[in-house]
């Protein structure tokens, strides 16, 4: 016969939280692997346009970006509500800048890599296409002719 | 003396899992889980400054895409207007001239590797502009078809001579497909037609 006891008046065992730190080092180690950082904050609007024909961004050390977009609301007092351009980030007025920018970033880029440098344009999916082309404008005369519109899938 | 056998202390990893949490936090905040994905297109090289000049290359009228967009976002394509959805069957039958029209490109034998001769519309060219007024979304989704159209081509094309997709071939074969369908979009420095 099975013996049941019914004191009642044991205390509950603790919880071993032993194991905890493991499970946890191990999450962390899965975030720190599977996730990206991020490049900048941003300082415009950017809702991503979308398409299907996307191919992935590979080497983020090859890739340098190009942000546009409508400044967010802090920076309106400041720049006004036009799209702007975002390098790194600072807002620059000029689609010309972009190319002294972009011609430095390689400068600074291992040699072996200039070659391979693309540019990631991340532009709101409302932009005027001025803007737009005047950038292409200024990475054509940088000759940074690979580019990469970002887009999220359909 | 000494009989009291003494356990070592037990180290205290309680507060381990708390600096873990930290980091693990530290971590999700400051990462983005998406990689980028996008819409990889070639410029063009840039022109020298003294080598502008306004003669126009010569092209034959058949062997040209016209593709215009207006701040409208409207697209015009060879004087007619299309929806973008069917911009794609547009450019895939303009790429390929099944049918041998006079309209559309001529076509040529030329030798590809392991693929041998291929008749292929050599001189096609798609030409692209847009107003400086035209939304980015629907610039984007012009060039989103063309070069669906040219994948899908591709795809066929790979599928008809060696069963398998363009992507699963080798490299070699890759390249010859993509000499025999290499993306001719060119874009025009964009108007400001059409207003504002």
């Amino acid at each position: 016969m099975a013996k049941f006891r019914k004191d009642g008046g044991r205390a509950l065992p603790g919880l071993s939280t032993s194991s905890l730190p493991d499970i946890v080092f191990m999450l962390l180690f899965f975030f720190m692997t599977a996730t990206s950082m991020k490049e900048v904050t941003y300082k415009v609007n950017i809702n991503l346009p979308s398409a299907t024909q996307l191919t992935k961004l590979e080497k983020k050390s090859l890739v340098k970006y190009v942000y546009i977009g409508q400044p967010k609301k802090e920076w309106v007092k400041y720049v006004g509500t036009e799209s702007c351009i975002q390098l790194d980030d600072e807002f620059v007025k000029d689609a010309d800048k972009v190319q002294s920018y972009i011609i430095d970033k390689r400068a600074a880029m291992n040699e072996d890599d200039q070659g391979q440098m693309v540019v990631s344009m991340k532009v709101d999916k409302d932009t005027k296409m001025g803007i737009v082309t005047d950038v292409k404008q200024a990475l054509r005369n940088a000759n940074a002719l690979k580019i990469n519109y970002t887009a999220l899938g359909k | 003396m000494g009989k009291k056998k003494r356990s070592v202390g037990e180290l205290n990893a309680s507060s381990m899992a708390d600096i873990a949490f930290l980091l693990l936090v530290f971590f999700l905040v400051t990462t983005s889980m998406s990689t980028d994905k996008g819409l990889a297109r070639r410029l063009p090289p840039p022109v020298p400054k003294d080598k502008i000049d306004d003669t126009e290359i010569e092209m034959n009228k058949r062997n040209v895409l016209q593709i215009l967009v207006n701040s409208n976002n409207d697209l015009m394509v060879n004087g007619e207007v299309l929806e973008v959805s069917k911009l794609k069957e547009k450019a895939k039958e303009f790429i390929l001239n099944p049918s041998n029209s006079e309209e559309l490109p001529e076509k040529e034998v030329g030798s590809f590797g392991s693929f041998g001769n291929v008749m292929y519309t050599k001189k096609h060219v798609i030409s692209l502009q847009n107003d400086r007024g035209t939304q980015y979304q629907a610039y984007l989704d012009v060039q989103n078809a063309l070069v669906a159209a040219y994948d899908e081509i591709r795809d066929d094309f790979s599928m008809q001579k060696r069963g398998k997709k363009f992507a699963e071939l080798s490299e070699e074969e890759q390249k010859e497909v993509q000499k025999i369908f290499p993306q001719k979009i060119s874009e025009a420095e964009p108007k400001n037609y059409g207003g504002n």
